[in-house]
């Protein structure tokens, strides 16, 4: 799907129309069912204009010559008519639906491929419910564009054209006056919905602007609180609501003011017959029912034109989403397979930065030129200041960022060589914030790999040292996390994380501050269990702590971007006056 | 005990079985008058408009009506009779009431849209307000992004039911009744003739709106379904790459999403059953019209007239009947959402003021606990029989393993929750007797888990204090060591942080949120692993300029690094909820207990 999408690069900035063109493309898959249902439509419609005839019949040959089999059969014309157009008009809706529904399936499928192949780069920037939004309101709106709202559009400027035929087959001068209006009712329809879709733009947007306030209110609940600040945030939702409601009034006044013109325009044709139709009934040129026929004509155009005032502010709406649907598929991640990538062969572990430079979003230099080698197996601590680049290091690793310079070589394979999958498959990784799914903790032990038995499982869970608070619970490794199930410690989740990411069995370990929020004991057991797997890995970890360096093969230093110092615990005590530092402090204390 | 707020991966949206079972749940009834009731609250304020649009709504029901007469007396009069001028007139007469329809339908539009959209502005603020007073307790249990979309989506719903719907409904109804009436009046027999396809009518709608509930119930469990796995999978994205476990996620949601496809083309199937159907009928009330009314045209009993303006008002019939069955799907969603909006405002806050309560004055910082006894759930008690005195200017440190309550003892002194038996004190005030904002505006918190809004550095620093000069949010960021990091981006404390801070490590987030504590300059600092991601170096450097700042101040410090902790003038050791040491470092240490053994865990083996 994703493909599909690259197929058909957009102007980023997307003029309205080539939005719209492009929403159109995903009927393509469906072309067969949408040929059948503009058939239909064609169908229905040529069955909708002869039901006036028939009642002409039945007044002109029926009523007033008074031919009861006329009337009879006319009746009987009239009623099969009917349900055959009843038919078609199932058949007519059901594929309609199936089409629209079945390009929101696949743009949505489209929009999730694209987000899981985006790098973190996209994602530290994209706000998740902007994300969430465009995939669920704006695709809908893109459906209903698809779907019915386009179908309604042909099928209604279809019937207007062959009632105008009809019309013209009956009484030429009769025809055009009615019809005459409809230019004037084309210019209003246009107009509104020019008017309308900045402003619904605009509201969409505040809305989501809106829904960022209250989100952060509600996250941050705890330190609105602490501070007192409730009726800060208060004024500022208000503020920020009232902004919506003035856009939101706004759009109201173009409302009331364009869609009852709308119908005043086309009652003026009512008008319009009745004046000149009843004149050629006194001069005996037009018969009763064939006047009767016309109002019933213009009759069956007042609901396609009331729809039009609900379809037309549909139509724009639906190309602003499309707009912000199509900017999420055009995203182009910062981290893609190379053309030529080739899958990593299993690896001893070898892990080489030279010259590594990094800079986040262009802000700022984080890593500066970074040289320094990792051998298969060893453990390397990372030891820094807040802000010195030891989690972008690990990051690095797995390629969830791109280097700006330099190159990062895993057995000597520049990493960049090689397939995004089977790097990752071969590196185990705790991040910093650890995130379960909503499923069980055995299911989230065993995240990624299609095949782990119970007591693989098990062995994981208790080499992390979380076998034991797991079989605490009522459920043991069944319970939910989540909502409906246990509420997991900080403590608890890192160590489920570590044991998600040791049943990898992988040949590079990342530890990003695994431990940071469990207590000494926890921490002890942990590193206990994590010095026996590490051995045979290469493992990266950083802690704020001292223990872990002291266990570490290789510590580096870093500051500024660039290893201060580097070496064992040791030589670094001897040699390092920051490292000497920062230990005696820590000591001292 | 960690009481993430939301940060914990399952952000947005939450897990989707509790989705799922909000939508399976919550809808009970599809029409509740207690809600509309409570709903109809928020109209009142509005009233006079409404009754502005109600008379709009009236006269262009009137209009509507109005006109297939005025096109029955042309035929009938001026057209059969041949007179010309009475024709203009009648065409005159025509024109003048589609122009009053015209105007009345716009007030109408009007005024019922202003009213709808001002009493959505109105609910949102009011549960944005309410919201605000709910306590810690209720943030705990209810996922972010299911308290979002009560505020966004049901509250928008509603509106879909109040303005619309219910002048909708009472419009068609009324015109409904005045379509019977007139048509009884031009002519009792050809009218109950045509009404004999009323019951089938009845019978369809019940048929299709008991089906219709069903499915469009089941749409919406898979809809919430596909929103809470893409919820969920967007906050897990980064896990999902790391294992390079795209492949399977995408499948799992393909899953869901062709599950929602499904029960919505199903839903809407039903729609294409029932709307042909209606129009059927209404084709078949045109042919009761044309027989017997022909027949009597013929007989001479009846005017060509009446048959054709019957003609019409069979057709404005049909009209309302479809509308009012589509609304039908509407109500229902609204009403579900309704409910849940509903209830939501009228969640009673489990922590509220007293009626009676005080401004708490300046506060001196001397903590009590008397007998307190604590549980988030009744079921499980955390802490025990606490008892704590801590005299003002005094710097605490509580240690002790995970899920020891460290964390409830520092929220029980915030008052985020109550106690369940005994008291805290303030200055030997009980705190439950004053303003809980009178209090909290004295105290400052930096918690585990630093929360960072949208906004700029410098936004965030001044949250507690939002008048604060540059100079101040500079100074405290000095302290704290967050000019540190600044210093080296191009627009310092002006710098716009990512959602969730991403672009910030967790400690440089932890460094704001200590400067934030300070700029407030509170006279009770609790601290809960404030500096947990923070280096040795930054973290001594952060100690030494909070205990400057800390003279003749409490503070409550949990950590797990003894660094920390001991320099504390006290130090309280909890474990399984009741305190078991308390004392200075060295006194601790010479008791040779539990606080002697945590230190030589960790210090010594550092050490040696």
């Amino acid at each position: 799907m994703v493909k599909i999408a690259a197929k058909f690069p957009s102007s980023s900035k997307g003029a309205h129309s080539s939005s719209l063109l492009r929403s159109f493309r995903f009927l393509k898959k469906y072309r067969h069912i949408a040929l059948g249902v503009y058939v239909l439509a064609l169908a229905s419609n040529f069955l909708a204009i002869t039901i006036p005839q028939a009642v002409r019949w039945i007044i002109d040959a029926g009523v007033i010559e008074g031919n009861m089999r006329v009337l009879g059969l006319a009746l009987l014309g009239l009623l099969g008519v009917t349900i055959v157009k009843c038919l078609v008009d199932f058949v007519l809706g059901r594929w309609t639906e199936v089409a629209s529904q079945g390009v929101a399936y696949d743009i949505r499928n489209a929009i999730y491929g694209k987000l899981s192949s985006l790098s973190f780069a996209y994602h530290d920037q994209a706000q998740t419910g902007q994300l969430l939004a465009r995939s669920i309101s704006d695709v809908d709106r893109i459906r209903f564009l698809t779907g019915r709202a386009i179908l309604r559009l042909f099928q209604h400027s279809l019937l207007l054209l062959l009632t105008f035929f009809a019309l013209l087959l009956m009484n030429a001068q009769l025809a055009l006056l009615s019809m005459f209006l409809m230019p004037l009712l084309a210019y209003v329809a246009l107009r509104f919905g020019r008017v309308y879709r900045p402003l619904s733009l605009d509201l969409q947007h505040q809305l989501a602007e809106m829904t960022t306030v209250l989100e952060q209110n509600l996250r941050g609940a705890k330190i609105v609180k602490a501070f007192a600040q409730e009726e800060a945030e208060i004024e500022r939702f208000e503020r920020q609501n009232a902004h919506w409601f003035k856009l939101a009034g706004a759009q109201v006044a173009v409302g009331a003011k364009h869609i009852p013109l709308l119908d005043l325009i086309a009652s003026l044709s009512t008008v319009a017959i009745i004046w000149l139709g009843g004149r050629l009934v006194i001069e005996n040129s037009l018969t009763i029912g064939e006047l009767v026929a016309f109002t019933t004509y213009l009759g069956q155009l007042i609901s396609p034109v009331r729809r039009l005032g609900v379809i037309i502010p549909a139509v724009a709406m639906a190309s602003a989403a499309g707009e912000r649907v199509y900017t999420i598929l055009d995203a182009q991640s910062e981290v893609v397979d190379s053309p030529g990538a080739v899958a990593l062969p299993p690896v001893e572990g070898r892990v080489r930065f030279e010259d590594v430079s990094f800079s986040y979003f262009n802000q700022r230099v984080v890593l500066d030129k970074l040289n320094f080698e990792a051998r298969a197996g060893e453990v390397v601590a990372l030891l820094g200041a807040t802000g010195s680049g030891k989690s972008t290091i690990i990051n690095l690793i797995p390629r969830f960022y791109d280097v700006s310079g330099g190159r990062i070589t895993i057995d000597g394979h520049d990493l960049r060589d090689v397939t995004l999958n089977s790097l990752r498959d071969q590196i185990g990784i705790v991040l910093q914030e650890t995130v379960l799914f909503a499923a069980s903790i055995r299911d989230n032990i065993a995240y990624g790999l299609e095949v782990a038995s119970e007591s693989e499982v098990i062995e994981a869970a208790k080499a992390a040292q979380a076998h034991d608070f797991i079989m605490a619970m009522p459920e043991g490794y069944d319970t939910p996390v989540g909502e409906r199930g246990a509420t997991l410690s900080g403590g608890q989740k890192q160590r489920i994380a570590i044991a998600r990411a040791l049943l990898k069995d992988p040949r590079v370990l990342l530890l990003d501050d695994a431990t940071s929020s469990v207590d000494a004991e926890t921490e002890r057991l942990i590193q206990i269990a994590l010095e026996r797997l590490m051995v045979g890995r290469t493992s990266f970890i950083i802690a704020q702590r001292l223990s872990t360096a002291r266990m570490a093969d290789k510590v580096l230093v870093l500051q500024g971007g660039r290893v201060a110092a580097a070496g064992t615990h040791e030589e670094l005590l001897r040699d390092s006056g920051l490292y000497a530092e920062i230990y005696y402090r820590n000591l001292r204390e | 005990m960690s009481f993430s707020l939301g940060g914990s991966g399952l952000r947005m949206g939450g897990p989707r079985s509790t989705l799922e079972n909000y939508a399976d749940k919550v809808e009970g009834q599809s029409f509740n008058l207690r809600v509309l009731w409570h709903l109809l609250v928020f109209v009142r304020p509005y009233s006079l408009r409404m009754l502005a649009a109600f008379v709009a709504m009236l006269s262009a029901s009137g209009l509507t009506l109005a006109t297939p007469y005025l096109v029955k007396e042309a035929i009938d009069g001026p057209i059969m009779a041949g007179d010309i001028a009475g024709l203009n007139q009648l065409v005159l007469l025509l024109l003048a009431a589609f122009i009053g329809l015209y105007l009345a339908s716009m007030a109408q539009r009007y005024l019922l849209s202003w009213v709808g959209q001002k009493m959505l502005a109105d609910l949102r603020a009011a549960l944005f307000r309410h919201l605000q007073e709910m306590p810690l307790a209720y943030h705990d249990k209810h996922v972010i992004g299911v308290t979002i979309s009560r505020v966004i989506s049901d509250v928008g719903v509603i509106n879909q039911l109040l303005s619309q719907g219910l002048i909708t409904l009472t419009g068609d109804s009324l015109l409904l009744a005045g379509i019977v009436i007139v048509m009884l009046s031009l002519n009792a027999q050809l009218a109950l003739a045509t009404f004999s396809i009323i019951p089938v009518i009845v019978l369809a709608t019940m048929v299709f709106a008991r089906r219709a509930k069903l499915a469009f119930r089941k749409t919406r469990a898979r809809n919430a379904h596909m929103i809470g796995d893409l919820a969920e999978n967007l906050s897990g994205i980064r896990v999902i790459q790391a294992f390079a476990n795209e492949a399977i996620s995408s499948e799992k949601f393909d899953e869901v999403n062709s599950a929602n496809r499904d029960a919505h083309i199903e839903a809407m199937s039903l729609s294409f059953v029932f709307l042909p159907t209606v129009e059927f009928l209404g084709i078949a009330a045109t042919a009761i019209v044309l027989l017997f009314g022909g027949l009597s045209v013929a007989q001479g009993s009846l005017t060509l007239g009446t048959v054709i303006a019957f003609l019409a008002y069979v057709n404005r019939f049909f009209l309302p009947v479809q509308e009012l069955s589509q609304f039908y799907a509407t109500m229902q969603t609204a009403m579900a959402g309704g409910e849940r909006v509903i209830n939501l405002l009228h969640t009673e806050p489990e922590i509220q003021d007293r009626a009676d309560a005080r401004e708490m004055p300046p506060i001196q910082g001397r903590i009590e606990f008397r007998n307190v006894h604590f549980g988030y759930r009744e079921s499980l008690p955390v802490l025990r029989d606490i008892n704590l005195d801590i005299p003002a200017g005094t710097m605490v440190a509580l240690v002790g393993p995970t899920g020891a309550g460290k964390t409830s003892i520092a929220n029980l002194i915030a008052r985020f929750y109550d106690v369940s038996a005994g008291a805290v004190r303030i200055d030997g005030i009980d705190i439950r007797e004053v303003k809980q904002r009178s209090m909290r505006s004295q105290m400052g918190l930096v918690s585990q888990d630093p929360f960072i809004f949208a906004g700029t550095i410098a936004d965030n620093i001044r949250f507690g204090k939002p008048d604060a000069s540059m100079d101040e949010v500079v100074a405290a960021g000095e302290m704290a060591n967050v000019g540190e990091f600044v210093k080296d981006l191009p627009l310092g404390y002006e710098t716009e942080i990512f959602e969730d801070g991403a672009n910030l490590s967790v400690g440089q987030r932890q460094l704001i949120s200590i400067a934030r504590a300070i700029l407030a300059d509170p006279r009770i600092l609790i601290m809960d692993e404030a500096t947990s991601s923070v280096d040795m170096v930054t973290e001594a450097l952060i100690q030494d300029a909070l205990r400057r700042l800390l003279t003749q101040r409490s503070a409550i410090v949990i950590a797990h690094r003894l660094s920390t902790i001991v320099n504390a003038d006290l130090i309280c050791v909890v474990d399984d909820g009741q305190i078991r040491e308390i004392g200075r470092h060295a006194d601790l240490l010479a008791r040779r207990d539990l606080y002697y053994a945590l230190y030589q865990r960790q210090f010594v083996e550092m050490a040696d």
